[in-house]
């Protein structure tokens, strides 16, 4: 049961959270000029590596507010946790 | 008091009898016993049977890790518990336990037969013997199984009985209350930390506290008088809380932890007054400080399962602890030191003991003052073979050879009663593992031993592979100091007086004179798994140590092979030629001792299982003798019987009312999104399929939400109140998910619109009056407003006052008729609901359930999201093509729409369907064909809705149909079990194509 330092809350137990998937998929601006395969790319791709991992996050009985966490699957270490829209830390 | 009751403690009252029944036999023990210690002291070691050979087995340790001594307590009432281990449940007046597993009785036992054929039963039976003929699985495997293998007998009645949780934050959490343990809260405790121990049993100090031998003193005093001390200092601190009786369950990551307290269970079961029973202790510690100590290691020879062969410490707790001794006539079988503090214990107290130890020698100061005390040793010497039916009475022993590979000389038969055996200790590194630890391997005692790296947990004591009492005090100290980053501690210059084990030899299966095949060499003594059933296993080409386990269900009974892994992997690591570090372990799985159900679930039982929600109305519906369904969590009125009348009926009477005069639906449950901001309207444009920028205010407009793979996901009519304010309807169902969906693109793919939502389900209660009636009542409930339809058209909106309170007036329809919803402020739905049957009166307005709301819309064809699409229709399946904006640029799952797979012509599509017999109603989710010839049949498609509509008098049915567009007006068939029922494709909209009565 991981302990999230949510970056509007604090840290909080995993139970308040969801997880939304990896991270940093872009939902393209313009998806009309995308061939099949590349709007399958944006739909359906998704990795699930063994290391360290870009991941979405929501407090969803919280303060309902989306962020990003590097978390490493592992060992489930949270590496980093940041807001939308910033970048993410570079290791 | 009994023969085996030879010693007075502190930890047993002998002026407090207890009276208890055991196998239907009563028995006297004392205040302060466990079962187990008041059956040994009554001589009784028999108290179980063996998992499959039914072997007589008897009270093997004093904790957790027992293995044989698991009873059914209190058999026959509300509180009855099977899977009691008796060497951990405290003794109170009263208490009634059964053996398990035995049938007809303990002492004879049919089951026993397996024990002769067991030769027929070896590794992995099950899964060879029961496989075939698959027939007799059914009717005489799983029976037999079953019936023989019995593991207790869960309780039949409700648990009448509490169970809590409850959440703690710690700085330090110590788990476990014996040496290591108290140093560590001592030095947490005062140094500011707010502390926590948890202890399994009923008191501190673990084996420390019944120590009383010359070969141990710290400060000069017993090692168990000093920590006696220590604890009532401990006791006096400010910063911590002790919990004894509570286990620790489960270690997960980021130092959180699960522990059980047993609150009332050594209580007598008058005196437990309902109270809580259990309490579930959630804690997040920032600091966790592991000292869980050690098992020690039973010995793996021929015939070790007898009743009276113990675990050599146990035997010595007994003694000290419980004032019991476990025979009168004991012989210690050991590899080690640890063992003749048992003989020293037992021959102080005048009681006989002799040894047998592997090792040729040890010079220790422990073995010498047993030497001193006249104890005969057998060195270099094995047990070969037990003796005795019900109880151990003698064993063989005999010499072992040079390299310990065999057996040489004569045999030796010596008498005893109890056989205390030890093969060494096993360091408790479950907690360690369980947090995500891992684990290195000791050659020189054989164990495996923690591995740190986390920075938030330290494992301290004998869990930590510091088996000496120096050790274990002095190590403690400097970790704990290091680990809270304490300069100074009271235990610094602490000095410590210990006996030092020299000599080490272990032999994981000792060697025999019996060929190994007619040796039962135990390893597994629960589940019954010996020597043989590894080696076989590793013969028959099993090499992972957890294919091994499974195939010979080493480990796997309900002690988890606390006293059986570290046997199986030495000799796996033996018969391979491998090294054991090399082996791994198998995973330490929680929870570390089982947990209660009732303390999983803890209060949430009953109404509390799950939330109910209800309606402000829910009284009235009540009253009214609705019907409810349950819709989410949401309780719905389903129909509204009228005297008996049946579903049937009552929807017939209620759809029929609702087309010729009125009708009334509580429709509160629907999802509310109030959405607010300058780009409202650009953000509908974006999740909607249809265009919303020329929206009017005052107008409603229905809407269909894809996912962004094109699929339907939610629909519902949306309304907008001002320039920048719309309020959002959604399926009831739905309504959380939609929320968060639109929040996700919200907050991170569109973030630059300024919009805001705000669930608003629970603020407003809504009453949905439809039927040619509808305006009728409408208009003596608001009798200054104009319902004309040119000042209040279908899908627009008003504002309305009932009274004083503000209202919102929908003109929209999910049935099709005149219809109008009325919003208001939750507080007054119930007044409104009543305002308007009274105003419905005299049109006999008629209350309707969701069913006839179902069957009512499916008259118009109208889809309920979730009933006729599951996840793979788009709205062009669905035939609903017009609401499919052309113009935008992009909306939500707009691009998937003409994926290679979403334009193909043979997807399911929305039709309806006609019985060619009008009263034939079709079942919902039956399958659809239309060749019945070619074999085998394909399923072209299933009912999705069906009905008998009493406004059509016939019967219709919504189905998805692969090329479905294209058969409007052909013939399929539905087969059902006894007959093919033949249908017509029609389209879906069966009444009122031309929408008339949305205006009557
Ligand atoms: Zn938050």
């Amino acid at each position: 049961m991981f302990l999230i330092n949510c970056p509007y809350c604090g840290e909080r137990d995993q139970s308040e959270f969801s997880c939304g998937g990896e991270a940093h998929i872009v939902r393209p601006k313009q998806p009309t000029e995308l061939s099949d395969d590349q709007w399958a790319e944006y739909l359906f791709m998704r990795k699930n590596i063994k290391g360290v991992q870009f991941e979405r996050w929501n407090h969803a009985h919280g303060c309902r507010k989306w962020f990003n966490m590097v978390r490493d699957t592992s060992n489930d270490k949270i590496h980093a946790v940041y807001k939308m829209g910033e970048k993410p830390p570079v290791e | 008091m009994t023969k085996y009751r030879v010693n007075k403690t502190k930890h047993v009252d002998q002026t407090k009898t207890v009276s208890f029944d055991f196998d239907g036999k009563s028995y006297h023990g004392f205040e302060g016993d466990t079962l187990a210690s008041a059956l040994l002291s009554n001589g009784v070691h028999l108290v179980g049977r063996s998992f499959k050979y039914h072997r007589p087995r008897g009270i093997m340790s004093c904790g957790s890790e027992e293995p044989n001594a698991i009873c059914q307590i209190n058999e026959d009432t509300d509180l009855t518990e099977p899977n009691v281990r008796a060497t951990e449940i405290e003794l109170y007046e009263g208490l009634k336990a059964s053996s398990q597993n035995c049938w007809p009785s303990v002492n004879f036992d049919i089951g026993g037969i397996n024990n002769f054929i067991s030769s027929f039963i070896p590794a992995g039976f099950y899964y060879k013997t029961f496989m075939w003929p698959k027939s007799f699985w059914k009717k005489i495997y799983e029976p037999l199984i079953r019936w023989s293998a019995g593991l207790g007998k869960s309780p039949t009645k409700p648990d009448p009985e509490l169970y809590d949780h409850k959440h703690v934050h710690c700085d330090v959490l110590i788990i476990g209350g014996g040496i290591s343990g108290i140093i560590a809260s001592k030095i947490a405790a005062k140094n500011n930390f707010k502390t926590i121990l948890i202890e399994d049993k009923n008191i501190l100090g673990g084996s420390t506290i019944f120590q009383k031998n010359e070969n141990y003193k710290i400060n000069d005093k017993y090692s168990g008088e000093w920590i006696y001390e220590e604890i009532a200092e401990l006791k006096k601190l400010d910063n911590i809380t002790i919990k004894t009786r509570t286990s620790l369950a489960a270690y997960h990551s980021y130092n959180y932890l699960l522990a059980k307290e047993n609150i009332s269970d050594h209580l007598p079961l008058d005196k437990r007054n309902g109270g809580i029973r259990q309490r579930l202790w959630k804690i997040r510690a920032d600091k966790v400080i592991v000292a869980t100590g050690a098992i020690e290691r039973p010995l793996v020879f021929n015939n070790n399962d007898r009743p009276g062969i113990m675990l050599s410490n146990s035997v010595k707790k007994y003694l000290d602890f419980y004032g019991v001794s476990c025979g009168l006539n004991n012989v210690i079988f050991t590899n080690n030191d640890s063992a003749y503090e048992t003989a020293v214990s037992l021959k102080e107290k005048g009681i006989s003991v002799e040894i047998i130890d592997i090792r040729k020698k040890s010079n220790s100061k422990i073995v010498k003052n047993a030497e001193q005390l006249g104890v005969k040793i057998y060195w270099n010497s094995t047990v070969v073979n037990t003796f005795g039916l019900r109880k151990i009475n003698s064993i063989e022993i005999m010499n072992l050879s040079e390299d310990g590979s065999n057996v040489v000389g004569d045999k030796n038969r010596i008498n005893c009663d109890c056989l205390a055996i030890s093969g060494g200790w096993t360091p408790m590194v479950h907690m360690h593992t369980q947090s995500g630890g891992k684990l290195d391997f000791r050659e020189i005692d054989q164990t495996f031993i923690p591995n740190e790296i986390d920075k938030n947990h330290i494992n301290v004591g004998s869990c930590n592979g510091d088996f000496e009492l120096e050790e274990i005090i002095n190590n403690t100290n400097k970790k704990v100091k290091n680990f809270l980053k304490v300069s100074e501690t009271e235990f610094d210059n602490t000095s410590v007086l210990n006996s030092k084990e020299l000599d080490k030899r272990n032999i994981w299966l000792l060697p025999n004179y019996i060929s190994e095949g007619k040796c039962k060499s135990f390893i597994d003594f629960q589940n019954d798994s010996t020597a043989k059933d590894i080696k076989l296993a590793l013969r028959e080409g099993f090499k992972s140590i957890e294919h091994v386990k499974r195939y010979t269900t080493t480990g796997m009974a309900t002690d988890q092979g606390k006293l059986s892994n570290m046997h199986a992997l030495g000799i796996i690591a033996d018969t391979a030629g491998v090294k054991m570090g090399t082996l791994g372990t198998t995973t330490f799985r929680p929870p570390f001792t089982p947990l209660t159900f009732g303390s999983i679930v803890g209060r949430s039982v009953g109404n509390f299982f799950d939330i109910t929600r209800k309606t402000s109305i829910h009284e009235w519906h009540i009253q009214n003798d609705a019907k409810f369904e349950n819709v989410g969590q949401w309780k719905r009125p389903w129909y509204y019987p009228i005297n008996e009348e049946g579903l049937h009926d009552a929807v017939q009477r209620e759809s029929k009312a609702a087309r010729d005069s009125a009708g009334i639906l509580d429709a509160s449950t629907l999802g509310k999104i109030d959405i607010q901001g300058t780009d409202a309207s650009e953000f509908l444009n974006r999740v909607y399929t249809n265009a919303w920028s020329k929206l009017g205010i005052g107008k409603c407009r229905y809407g269909l939400m894809l996912n962004e793979d094109g699929m339907v996901y939610d629909d519902g009519v949306t309304t907008r109140l001002g320039e920048n304010h719309y309020l959002m309807t959604t399926t009831t169902g739905g309504a959380a998910n939609v929320l968060s969906k639109l929040e996700d693109y919200l907050q991170t793919e569109w973030p630059e619109l300024d919009v805001y939502l705000t669930s608003v389900t629970d603020h407003y209660s809504t009453a949905s009056i439809c039927g040619p009636n509808s305006k009728k009542i409408l208009t003596k409930i608001f009798p200054d407003k104009d319902f004309s339809d040119d000042a209040f058209p279908h899908m627009s909106y008003q504002n309305g006052k009932i009274d004083e309170i503000n209202c919102r007036i929908m003109r929209i329809s999910f049935t099709g008729e005149l219809s109008y919803e009325i919003n208001i402020e939750s507080k007054f739905g119930k007044s409104l609901w009543e305002k308007c049957i009274e105003a419905g009166k005299e049109f006999k307005i008629t209350p309707y359930g969701t069913e006839t709301m179902h069957l009512l819309r499916a008259e118009k064809g109208f889809i309920i999201v979730g009933q006729d699409t599951d996840g793979t229709m788009t709205p062009i399946d669905l035939q609903m093509d017009w609401i499919v904006s052309k113009k935008k640029y992009d909306f939500i799952g707009k691009r998937s729409l003409y994926r290679s797979d979403t334009i193909r012509e043979d997807r399911k599509q929305l039709v309806g369907l006609l019985t060619d017999d009008p009263n034939e109603i079709l079942e919902e989710g039956a399958q659809i064909v239309s060749d019945m010839s070619k074999k085998p049949v394909e399923m072209i498609g299933h009912v999705t809705s069906s009905y008998f509509s009493p406004n059509l008098n016939k019967s219709i049915a919504l189905a998805v149909v692969k090329s479905g567009k294209k058969l409007n007006g052909q013939k399929l068939i539905v087969p059902m079990e006894n007959k093919n029922i033949n249908v017509t494709v029609s389209e879906s909209v069966f009444l009122d194509k031309e929408n008339k009565r949305i205006n009557a």
